[in-house]
């Protein structure tokens, strides 16, 4: 088997504040392989967006990280020096913000951002950096590309402006790229646009992907794997057709039944009770165990770790829950 | 952009206007000029005299009008005191003004975004601490304070630099005299710059570090740092030219201000400027000088908010749209 592209292990990742030490990312462990793309879900405040800057080496402090290993094809990353990991910034993985009305630097011209970052990362004259650059426009959607490479960012639509920051993510040809919300600032009507250009893009570079939002209609449509995220743990992760059309875990099962779906005629959407726990606040235990419909009294004391589902299922699929632990479910009644 | 231009000097027309009626008027009641210049003994009809020689006995209006004519022509009167044209007067001192503003600015500008940079970008360093405990006391000392002071240390202690006049002073052209082409003329300049600059330099040092921690946090710049750009490109490229916006208005404002408010350090180290020649004429209510000086002032920020405005539009992009839009 070959190496992944992305390999996670155990990664913590912690916030130092005046009232003690949060655990934004309690121990998560998760892969990513060559043009794969992995959708993470979860609500505000689960860690998705703090993995993809563990990932790419953003945390900014207090946070840090507290423990673990990132592998980008084998080597480690999480480690390196700071000009070492500049250097894989941007080459190897490229990054996609939330906003794309405000990821661009309003007073200088998108070529220019293009061209800086192009040559940063690879040895090309400035006139071939320009080539390449419009070859980028044009092949994110721009319309005329060479005369759009000198405008502003002020003077592109918010959707535009989202396709000059994939064309910025992707122009040094990265492994694996980091979306963060791509769509979350856009259009309804151009969504769907910006999130097929991704998985096109990177379908075609057999670029891996690993998809932060809160769309599960996004991932479904777009996502070969998916993670679950609850209060800085993977909940249950495996096939995007596993995960979405049978969730196991009990929150899990809690988002999926939360999509409004055309075919049931159903007056109000189901909805899970209270809301996720503040990171200074988490239950021992279980983290879900407050809102779950099926505690029972080891959720309360023991923490769950994943395991792979006593159902048949994927074999990439696994679920940090009690009730699949085989031992568990033979002592139910 | 030239409609924007040509807008902007019709109003800029309107302020100069506007002042001078308001220098005009204000003039009017502090008292009679005549019993300035004459003695006690002077006959009531000599006053007469006088008062139709400088066209005193005319109505309100005519005399505005007569002023803002002639004022368009750079012709301001007759001095009181003086008994000499009052552009002359002013054209005499003004070089020693402007020269000490502009050196003063650029030395508060130089240092000053030096500094900001410095201490945003190394917050918590310990030179960063000390420049920002010394830029507090640079906002609040009073400048003839730090005047004299600096007059105390370095020619008094330590008697390294003159602390009057302008020293050797060079004609350049038939109108400019300059003292940047002299050794005692630098050394002149040196103490009086320090002292008009100083609180110039400590506000845009604040300024810029503000900006430049609110740039920082920005998420263009997270996005230039998540596509592995050098931290120099990052700090000096990206966050600096966005930091430069805001400092670029209050700079503008403060060169303005340092021309006008040099009177103090003016008389502080008696430097033959226009601050010494709008003192003299307040004390003997010299009203044309008076006048003149509060239009020139007027003028000079007109001029300043204009080039603001142009320097804005060639800095940020999104401005210049929205100018050649409107």
């Amino acid at each position: 088997m070959t190496e992944p592209v992305l390999s996670v292990r155990d990664l913590r990742v912690e916030f130092a504040t005046r009232r003690g030490i949060l655990k934004a990312i309690d121990g998560i462990s998760f892969d990513i392989a060559e043009g794969e793309v992995l959708g993470v879900v979860g609500e505000s405040g689960a860690g998705k967006s703090v993995t993809g800057s563990a990932v790419i080496g953003l945390i900014e402090p207090p946070g840090r990280i507290a423990g673990g290993e990132i592998r980008l094809a084998g080597e480690r990353i999480d480690n390196l020096s700071p000009q070492a990991m500049r250097h894989i910034r941007g080459k190897r993985i490229g990054m996609i913000f939330q906003d794309p009305l405000t990821s661009l630097n309003p007073l200088y011209r998108v070529g220019d951002q293009l061209t800086e970052t192009i040559r940063t990362h690879l040895d090309l004259s400035p006139r071939q950096a320009r080539e390449r650059a419009i070859e980028l426009l044009a092949e994110v959607g721009i319309p005329a590309p060479e005369k759009r490479i000198d405008g502003y960012p002020h003077e592109f639509s918010g959707g535009m402006r989202q396709r000059v920051v994939i064309a910025l993510a992707l122009c040094a040809e990265p492994d694996l790229v980091i979306a963060d919300e791509p769509t979350t600032a856009l259009d309804v009507s151009v969504q769907a646009q910006i999130i097929a250009l991704i998985k096109r893009l990177c379908a075609e570079r057999g670029t891996a992907v690993m998809l932060v939002t809160h769309d599960m209609g996004v991932i479904a449509e777009t996502a070969d794997r998916v993670a679950v995220m609850y209060a800085g743990r993977i909940a249950e992760i495996g096939p995007v057709a596993d995960v979405v059309k049978h969730p196991l875990h009990p929150y899990a099962r809690g988002l999926m039944g939360a999509i409004p779906s055309l075919e049931t005629d159903a007056d109000r959407l189901v909805q899970i009770p209270g809301a996720m726990p503040r990171l200074s606040a988490i239950p021992p235990g279980c983290a879900f165990n407050p809102r779950c419909d099926r505690t029972f009294a080891r959720c309360r004391l023991d923490r769950p770790e994943p395991i792979v589902p006593a159902a048949p299922a994927d074999a990439g699929h696994r679920v940090a829950c009690h009730l699949y632990d085989s031992a568990e479910a033979e002592a139910l009644p | 952009m030239i409609a924007f231009i040509i807008r902007r000097l019709i109003q800029s027309i309107g302020v100069l206007l506007a002042v001078a009626l308001i220098a005009f008027t204000m003039f009017r009641f502090v008292g009679d000029p005549v019993n300035q210049m004459v003695g006690v003994e002077t006959s009531a009809a000599e006053r007469e005299q006088i008062r139709k020689s400088l066209g005193l006995d005319d109505p309100v209006v005519v005399q505005f009008g007569r002023y803002v004519a002639k004022a368009a022509s750079l012709d301001f009167g007759i001095s009181y005191q003086f008994r000499q044209p009052v552009t002359k007067l002013l054209a005499e001192r003004m070089p020693a003004t402007l020269e000490l503003a502009l050196v003063s600015s650029a030395f508060a500008l130089a240092v000053g975004i030096a500094m900001g940079v410095y201490t945003a970008l190394r917050r918590n360093g310990w030179l960063a601490q000390v420049f920002q405990a010394v830029s507090l006391v640079g906002v609040s000392l009073p400048t003839f304070l730090t005047g004299i002071l600096l007059i105390y240390v370095f020619s008094v202690l330590l008697g390294w630099l003159p602390s009057f006049g302008r020293g050797d002073v060079v004609a350049v052209g038939s109108w400019w005299t300059t003292g940047l082409l002299t050794w005692t003329g630098l050394r002149a300049l040196i103490l009086p710059a320090i002292t008009l600059g100083l609180f110039q330099m400590t506000l845009i040092m604040r300024l810029v570090r503000a900006e430049m921690l609110e740039v920082l946090r920005t998420d263009y710049i997270k996005f230039a740092r998540a596509r592995g750009l050098s931290q120099r490109a990052i700090h000096f490229g990206h966050a600096l030219k966005n930091t430069l916006v805001p400092v670029i208005t209050i700079a503008g404002l403060q060169l303005g201000s340092v021309i006008a408010f040099a009177i103090i350090t003016e008389t502080v180290f008696q430097w033959p400027g226009m601050g010494i020649l709008f003192l003299q004429a307040v004390q003997n209510v010299d009203i044309p000088i008076m006048a003149a000086y509060l239009l020139f002032i007027a003028f000079l920020f007109v001029v300043i908010n204009l080039v603001v405005d142009l320097l804005y539009a060639a800095v940020d992009p999104r401005l210049k749209s929205t100018v050649t839009a409107s």
